[in-house]
């Protein structure tokens, strides 16, 4: 396998397992408090969804000139991949809280807890979207993550042979502990996504304005140890300076 | 209108994030390569140079308002 499809399957892979997760915590929490038919058929209906998303776009992709789709694709990686940074970069060096599985999933449970019972088609309505929207939106990203790596470097399906063995790892945990996996290094995983789609992010937006990489595919793992470095350097700087500034 | 406001909304959240100067000085990095690709001058260093200034700004941003 190439240097640029080992990369696509691993950022597929990891970002989907990031997603699966956070979708995982929330189907619990509707699954426990307000019955698992509500909980399964808030999952079904939003995996349908996503998979007419996918459907409808998939192909769409495939016909549009490659220059121009790694322009537009590589500009909304990046932007997408620096948010990532962002977030995990601020997590990593104490700025931000890092994501706890296990207080959103006690909070996504007393809250469902707490409302009111709607019953519609045999289907608890609050338990139905709450699983609904959370599938749905982590799922969007996952599917945007899939379409447009995939588009990108020229194979959608090994972009989501990456997001299906997440799933299926994710799913197959969640399955076997009932339980939201809070021991997963969320921000590490963050971290890594966000290297990888900016790395990605970079190196296409650089090729679709036209201009040439020296070394063609293999500056891929040039700009991706360029990034991973600066990335590890501002962690480090802000980490440092966050300790500076509270008091001995 | 407030469902398309939503909608809109969410499209903003979901593409551009908690920090729209990050989508702007992106946007202004790539069309730079562009321009400077189209006039026949090597511009696939520009963006190394410039993503790592974005996010340091980004960063101090995110902290000030923190």
């Amino acid at each position: 396998m190439s240097t640029g499809n080992t990369f696509l399957v691993l950022s597929a892979f990891l970002a989907s397992g990031v997603e699966f997760v956070e979708a995982l915590t929330i189907v619990l929490a509707a699954g426990l408090a307000r019955g698992w038919r509500s909980s399964l058929a808030g999952l079904g209906v939003a995996t349908l969804v996503l998979a007419v998303v996918v459907v409808a776009l998939g192909p769409a992709l495939t016909v549009i000139p490659l220059q121009g789709l790694r322009l537009v694709v590589g500009g909304l990686l990046l932007v997408f991949g620096l948010q990532w940074l962002r977030k995990a970069i601020l997590r990593a060096s104490g700025y931000k809280a890092l994501h706890d599985e296990d207080a959103i999933f006690a909070r996504e449970l007393a809250d469902a807890q707490g409302a009111a019972h709607l019953e519609r088609a045999g289907v608890d309505w609050y338990g139905f979207t709450l699983s609904f929207k959370g599938v749905l939106l982590e799922g969007l990203e996952v599917v945007f993550i899939v379409l447009t790596f995939g588009s990108a470097q020229g194979s959608i399906p090994l972009a989501a042979a990456g997001a299906a063995a997440a799933l299926v790892l994710v799913a197959g945990v969640g399955v076997a502990v009932r339980a939201p996996l809070a021991r997963v290094p969320e921000n590490a995983m963050k971290f890594a996504v966000g290297v990888m789609l900016t790395t990605f992010g970079i190196f296409w937006s650089v090729e679709g304005a036209g201009a040439d990489w020296p070394g063609s595919d293999a500056a891929l793992l040039g700009v991706l140890a360029f990034v991973a470095l600066f990335s590890f350097a501002l962690v480090r700087l802000l980490r440092r300076e966050r300790l500076e500034a509270v008091p001995a | 209108m407030n469902r398309l406001a939503a909608f809109g909304r969410f499209w903003w959240d979901f593409v551009i994030g908690d920090d729209w100067l990050v989508a702007a000085l992106v946007a202004a990095a790539i069309a730079a390569t562009a321009a400077l690709a189209a006039a026949g001058v090597a511009a696939w260093w520009l963006l190394p140079v410039a993503v790592p200034l974005v996010l340091w700004l980004s960063l101090r941003r995110a902290i000030r308002s923190a």
